[in-house]
């Protein structure tokens, strides 16, 4: 007997399938997103019917999506890339129009964490760079990075 | 930022390319109403009349045979063009693979006897009881005909009492008569 009835898997992609979306456009960018989303989709349903828990399907999704943006960014971090890096200024303003979900919590956090979280994920930065965007050094800006995701990661729960 | 329609589809259907859709889902309008058709890789194995509660048909299917349900209607093409033409009056025998999960092996009898009944013509609960070996067993006939997942394709509608009376049907007497009057129209 299973502990707990695991819902149709349709149930699971209509309930959740926009978070992991928006989360992975806010960790990847908006190009990138869709092919991540697939990915993570994918990989859920592959696993779903060996899935012990059923208590925390979003969590479960997202920490999906979460190694899906890392394989992604380490895949985008060994291609040459194809175009001049976008100004970092530029890039927190265009991340953060409004959207649903997971920029509400981004736009929530302290300044120096959003900006670095922002420039870390939606902008693809290096540390070196963020710490020269945000006039910083770069363990600073890997502590905002760590503690903004940290914040993040509680409220997602 | 929301799930559109387009990547919905490509979700769909690289899950079917890579085999990971255990029971594919579709809906179709009728005559008898919208009708909720559900298919494994196996065949069609669950219609649902639509006076029953979608979450709970899915919810069920999932318990009893895999939680990996999508929206996948292109697998119950086939199913949809047969039943839209025998509805037309166009279609008197279906023609697509069944899978018998979700029936125990006593309603499975039943049902494939009950599947060798003629379109327009109708046999009764004792006659299909003395079909599977069981002449006294008409009332547990009743029940596996009750239990039919797989109505009008699999025709528990031709089942009636002995001496004509209509006797039941888990889809409701209205749809029983309806489609008794289309088959012999």
């Amino acid at each position: 007997m299973k502990a707990t009835a695991l819902p149709p898997f349709q149930f699971v992609f209509e309930q959740h399938a926009n978070a992991v979306l928006t989360f992975l456009r806010g960790s990847i960018g908006a190009s990138e997103a869709e092919d991540c989303f697939q990915e993570t989709m994918l990989s859920a349903l592959r696993a779903y019917p060996r899935l012990g828990d059923a208590s925390n399907l979003r969590g479960w999704l997202l920490t999906i999506a979460r190694r899906k943006a890392i394989d992604a960014h380490r895949a985008r971090a060994r291609r040459p890339s194809p175009v001049a890096d976008p100004d970092p200024g530029a890039v927190v303003d265009a991340h953060l129009e409004p959207d649903d979900g997971l920029w509400d919590q981004v736009r929530g956090l302290p300044s120096k964490q959003r900006k670095a979280v922002v420039l870390r994920f939606a902008g693809d930065k290096s540390y070196p760079e963020i710490a020269a965007a945000m006039s910083t050094t770069q363990d600073s800006a890997r502590q905002s990075v760590h503690e903004g995701l940290k914040k993040l990661r509680r409220e997602l729960r | 930022m929301t799930v559109d329609l387009a990547m919905t589809n490509r979700f769909i259907e690289r899950a079917e390319a890579k085999g990971l859709v255990d029971v594919a889902v579709a809906t179709m309008d009728s005559p008898v109403g919208t009708l909720l058709l559900m298919a494994t890789p196996r065949g069609l194995v669950r219609i649902a009349f639509d006076h029953e509660n979608r979450d709970e048909v899915l919810g069920d299917v999932a318990t009893r045979l895999s939680p990996r349900i999508l929206d996948a209607p292109r697998r119950l093409d086939a199913v949809r063009r047969q039943l839209d033409r025998y509805f037309a009056g166009t279609l008197r025998d279906f023609d697509v693979p069944l899978d018998w999960s979700l029936t125990g092996e006593f309603a499975r009898k039943v049902l494939r006897r009950t599947a060798r009944i003629p379109y327009g013509s109708v046999a009764s609960y004792a006659d299909v009881a003395v079909g599977v070996g069981t002449p006294r067993g008409y009332r547990a006939v009743g029940n596996a005909l009750g239990s039919n997942p797989i109505p009008v394709v699999v025709p528990c509608h031709r089942v009636v009492r002995t001496g004509g009376a209509i006797g039941g049907y888990g889809g409701g007497l209205p749809r029983k008569r309806w489609l008794l009057a289309l088959e012999t129209g």
